[in-house]
């Protein structure tokens, strides 16, 4: 091949690096190891994890642990989906394109919208795109997101809105139900908002009971409605298009996607089919047409003028790469699961949760949930009386081998003392027996 | 020329379902234990009703109908499409990987936190930069990442009115967007007639409003910017922050380093240079690396090493930070498969990778340059880099076929299209990057193909306009796709009223 090319080795392919800069030594890393070696070597290292399998566990917080049926893992990794390329070729990509528009159109239904993305980064990028996107809509810069929500989705959201110079803003609580201060939500809609952001269920697991007020709020005042959900959710619960949302955001990795250490991840952005707002959109929409001769059905990317590398600084986001396999994942599992199958989990995760604040609430010293209001599978769980911090719970649970609730104290210090705890169809009721029993060995006593 | 791909006459998902069975409402002795309020509670949801079979069935035929990296060769420029290692695949499906959770006590996570470490160390060494972060999901989000580290950059030294960023033409579609994000104004520079940035016009471009240069190095044209150490020479004089694209890491890993060649922050495609699968789109991975002097604004958590007590930690305080990208700590499941790789080339195998690539890119180069209706626009003594920007003008203009036509085409002759139209500084470009694990016979198939069709485009040019015949749908309908918008089923069945 060097004799076909003219040159006389490798090195005179490099010329054109200037000679200061070329690098004249070997990098620094590890040599080589074979298939088996790097098996054994990275099997070790990673062994020193230790998986939410071989313990019990009520971690949630926007990262869930589900059942992935097995043939939903097993199309998941054919590898014509996995090694595939963004479907710039349609023709030869209908596989990838009519899966996405499948995603697309299950994701459409559980969430009562027309238009979903073929996928976002996270839920908390989707979030700081959907703030962008509200701003971009309505020409204003205010945009409000209840205080109680996950510090890493709010921290996201407020890198995402500084370039545009959007101002967020934050709404209260009762402190009793949890619920948005629907007063503070009114009074600053009058200040110019662009849109208004409500989680349901929300960061601590509880139901917003009072979405279609402020949905009319919002809209009353020429602002756009933004939800973020749990996907899983939906099985039971009302759809936030059906209470008003203009634009839904979520974590979609809860359906068919492992937790790996929270990524990948779905992104899941929807909205209604006003062009107003479809044109506003980030990311890769896949659309239905035919063959030019009109004879067949067919897939392919759709309104690319919104994207980077057609409008380039005029796009309505940077997305390039975004999450598709996961999004492919999420079709598989919903057309596994069907209506009946996701309303099962759902009422799995929901019972199972009640379930064990039923239990917790019973031991002396702790008090569960903290905020009267219904919830759905996460939890807040609070352990002032017992004068020990949650991080200490959590150590002592640790040592029994379970894994408690995440600390709230940092973020929210008016909780006190507070962990927010997850079940899913994966806890037997066995499971938050043990939960019950040791916590109550750990804080003593009985109410 | 026998390519046929599978031709499934599959239907929707939804159409193989039987819909429209009953939703009655949950038993009441659910809501009862729940509490949840009937009014919160769904009246209807028109999921698909199809058995497992079903399923399996459906999808599996429609990845017949998909094409993938082992289904073929793929010379998708600036894409960087390589084989991607099995076995990178199998650990990260391992359970010590899929099943941990990202508020997991760092004792029991120590493992990620110790790949994460040294992952950040590779790659730090691959690109010469201080210091890394593994949050990014993707070359974009690094960029967009990159962009806020300057904005903070130049606010800790008091230089706000820094608000241009300047472009080369010829740069990725994601450069000018992620800059236009993250609120800065951008200023495009023109390319040269040796398709390298014009020296003149970059000096005349850079003011003290300067915020940073972000180039491709070697560029979308495949062309090593030789004037490279005059043109970080030029920013740095000025103030001005430079960030490297690295989606075209792979021609030049072992042989030169942007943190040698003076950018202050690079990033990495995990999914392009480090051979994680591209998913149909993602997801992908995109670190950044920066110098000593831009550490203190690196996204939050830092993964740490305390030596004394062997044990890994997240540091979260980081007072000058820019705060968060995404919600956790990154795309951990392509950070394992990445690290994977690494260790699978060893530094002589990383080295080797970019030096068979830019061999590959060449021979293809070599090839083709002796065939009439395709030609350089752009300096075609010097060596290529991992890819080759050929133009087929002179085809067009002798036969009417456009660059489109031939990429259809080649569908046909069971190989994936380069990228086309793009960069839109060179008419009907074709973008071709072979990388590296192909073999010599591949690259001469595609060479071939490309030879065939010029004389296609002679005898027989209404084959290539109604290309491609051998595929599973024939070409598609892409205006109306965008003009009458059908983007969901339930969006499908209301406009059919």
């Amino acid at each position: 091949m060097l004799r076909e090319i003219g040159v006389a080795s490798i090195d005179d392919l490099f010329v054109d690096i200037p000679e200061k800069i070329r690098l004249k030594r070997p990098l620094k890393l590890p040599q080589a190891m074979s298939e088996l070696e790097v098996k054994r070597h990275m099997k070790a290292m990673l062994a020193k994890n230790k998986p939410f399998t071989q313990m019990l566990s009520f971690l949630g917080g926007g990262a869930w642990s589900h059942y992935i049926p097995s043939h939903v893992r097993a199309l998941t990794q054919r590898s014509e989906f996995v090694t595939s390329y963004t479907p710039y070729q349609p023709e030869v990509s209908q596989g990838m394109l009519q899966t996405l528009f499948e995603y697309q159109s299950m994701v459409a239904e559980l969430v009562e919208l027309d238009v979903v993305n073929a996928s976002m980064y996270d839920w908390a990028s989707a979030l700081g795109e959907a703030a962008l996107m509200c701003a971009r809509i309505t020409h204003r810069k205010r945009f409000l997101i209840p205080k109680l929500i996950s510090p890493g989705r709010r921290a996201t959201l407020q890198t995402y809105a500084v370039g545009p110079g959007l101002e967020v803003a934050e709404i209260g609580y009762d402190r009793k139900t949890g619920q948005l201060d629907l007063s503070q939500i009114r009074a600053q809609l009058k200040k110019d908002t662009a849109g208004v952001y409500v989680e349901n269920p929300s960061y601590l697991g509880f139901l917003e009971t009072q979405v279609e007020e402020i949905a009319n709020a919002v809209h009353k005042a020429g602002a756009l409605f933004v939800v973020g959900v749990n996907p899983i959710s939906l099985g039971l619960l009302k759809a936030p298009g059906d209470y008003g949302a203009d634009i839904v955001v979520g974590e979609g990795q809860p359906l068919g996607n492992p937790v790996s250490f929270g990524g990948p991840c779905l992104g899941i952005f929807a909205c209604r089919s006003e062009m107003k707002l479809v044109r506003q959109m980030p990311g890769r929409l896949i659309g239905m047409t035919t063959t030019l001769d009109g004879g067949k059905r067919g897939y392919c990317m759709a309104l690319a003028t919104r994207e980077q590398y057609i409008r380039r600084e005029q796009a309505t986001s940077n997305i390039c790469t975004n999450n598709s396999l996961c999004a492919v994942a999420a079709a598989f599992y919903l057309a596994s699961l069907g209506p009946q199958g996701l309303r099962k989990v759902a009422e799995r995760c929901a019972a199972n949760a009640s379930y064990a604040m039923k239990k917790l609430n019973a031991i002396h010293g702790l008090e569960t949930p903290i905020f009267d209001a219904p919830h759905f599978n996460e939890f807040s769980l609070n352990c002032d009386d017992t004068h020990m911090s949650i991080e200490k719970l959590n150590s002592k649970l640790l040592k029994r081998g379970i894994q408690g609730g995440i600390p709230l104290r940092g973020e929210f210090p008016e909780l006190g003392e507070t962990g927010l705890l997850c079940t899913t169809e994966l806890h037997s009721r066995e499971c938050i027996d043990h939960l019950a029993k040791t916590l109550k060995e750990i804080v003593g006593g009985k109410r | 020329m026998n390519y046929q791909q599978a031709r499934w006459a599959e239907p929707l998902i939804f159409e193989l379902s039987k819909l429209g069975r009953a939703w009655p409402p949950p038993s009441e002795k659910l809501l009862k234990s729940v509490n949840i309020p009937k009014k919160l509670l769904r009246r209807r949801l028109e999921l698909p009703e199809v058995s497992e079979p079903q399923v399996v069935r459906h999808y599996t035929r429609l990845s017949q109908m998909n094409w993938g990296v082992d289904s073929g060769f793929y010379p998708l420029g600036s894409c960087t499409m390589k084989y991607n290692p099995k076995i990178c695949e199998e650990l990260a499906g391992l359970e010590t990987v899929a099943c941990i959770h990202p508020h997991q006590s760092e004792d029991t996570v120590q493992g990620a936190l110790e790949l994460m470490y040294k992952l950040e160390k590779y790659l730090a060494e691959i690109a010469g930069v201080s210091r890394v972060t593994l949050h990014p999901s993707a070359g974009a989000h690094g960029e967009f990442l990159g962009m806020h580290i300057i904005r903070a950059y130049h606010r800790f030294k008091e230089e706000g009115q820094r608000t241009e960023v300047i472009v080369p033409d010829s740069a990725h579609g994601t450069n000018f967007a992620s800059a236009a994000m993250a609120g800065f104004n951008v200023v495009v520079v023109p390319s040269d007639v040796r398709g390298r940035v014009d020296l003149d016009a970059l000096k005349n471009a850079v003011s003290d409003r300067t915020a940073a240069l972000m180039l491709t190095n070697p560029n979308t044209l495949g062309l090593f910017e030789d004037q490279i150490l005059e043109i970080t020479d030029i920013f740095h004089s000025a103030g001005g922050i430079l960030y490297h694209d690295g989606a075209n890491l792979n021609g030049i890993m072992g042989k030169t380093r942007p943190g040698d060649m003076g950018f202050d922050i690079v990033h990495y495609n995990l999914h392009k240079t480090f051979s994680t699968p591209h998913g149909g789109g993602g997801p992908g991975s995109g670190p950044i690396g920066v110098t000593r002097e831009l550490e203190r604004f690196l996204p939050v958590p830092v993964v740490e090493y305390d030596q004394k007590h062997n044990r890994y930690y997240l540091d979260y305080d980081r007072p000058d930070s820019i705060g968060k990208i995404n919600g956790f700590y990154g795309n951990f499941g392509v950070l394992v498969k990445a690290y994977a790789y690494i260790l699978l080339m060893g530094a002589d195998g990383l080295t080797e990778a970019a030096e068979t690539a830019t061999l590959n890119a060449n021979y293809i180069m070599r090839k083709l340059l002796g065939v009439k209706g395709y030609e350089l626009k752009f300096d075609s003594e010097r060596p290529c880099k991992h890819e080759v920007a050929f133009s087929a003008e002179p085809l067009k203009r002798e036969t009417g076929v456009t660059v489109r036509d031939i990429a259809k085409r080649l569908l046909d002759y069971g190989v994936h299209a380069p990228t086309y139209y793009f960069p839109p500084i060179v008419p009907e470009v074709l973008m071709i990057e072979p990388t590296e694990t192909e073999p010599k016979e591949e690259l001469d198939h595609f060479v071939d193909a490309l030879k065939a069709i010029v004389e296609e485009a002679r005898s027989r040019p209404e084959k290539l306009r109604t290309a491609p015949h051998a595929t599973a749908i024939g070409r598609l309908d892409e205006v109306k796709a965008s003009r009458e918008p059908v983007l969901s089923w339930r969006m499908h069945r209301r406009l059919k009223g």
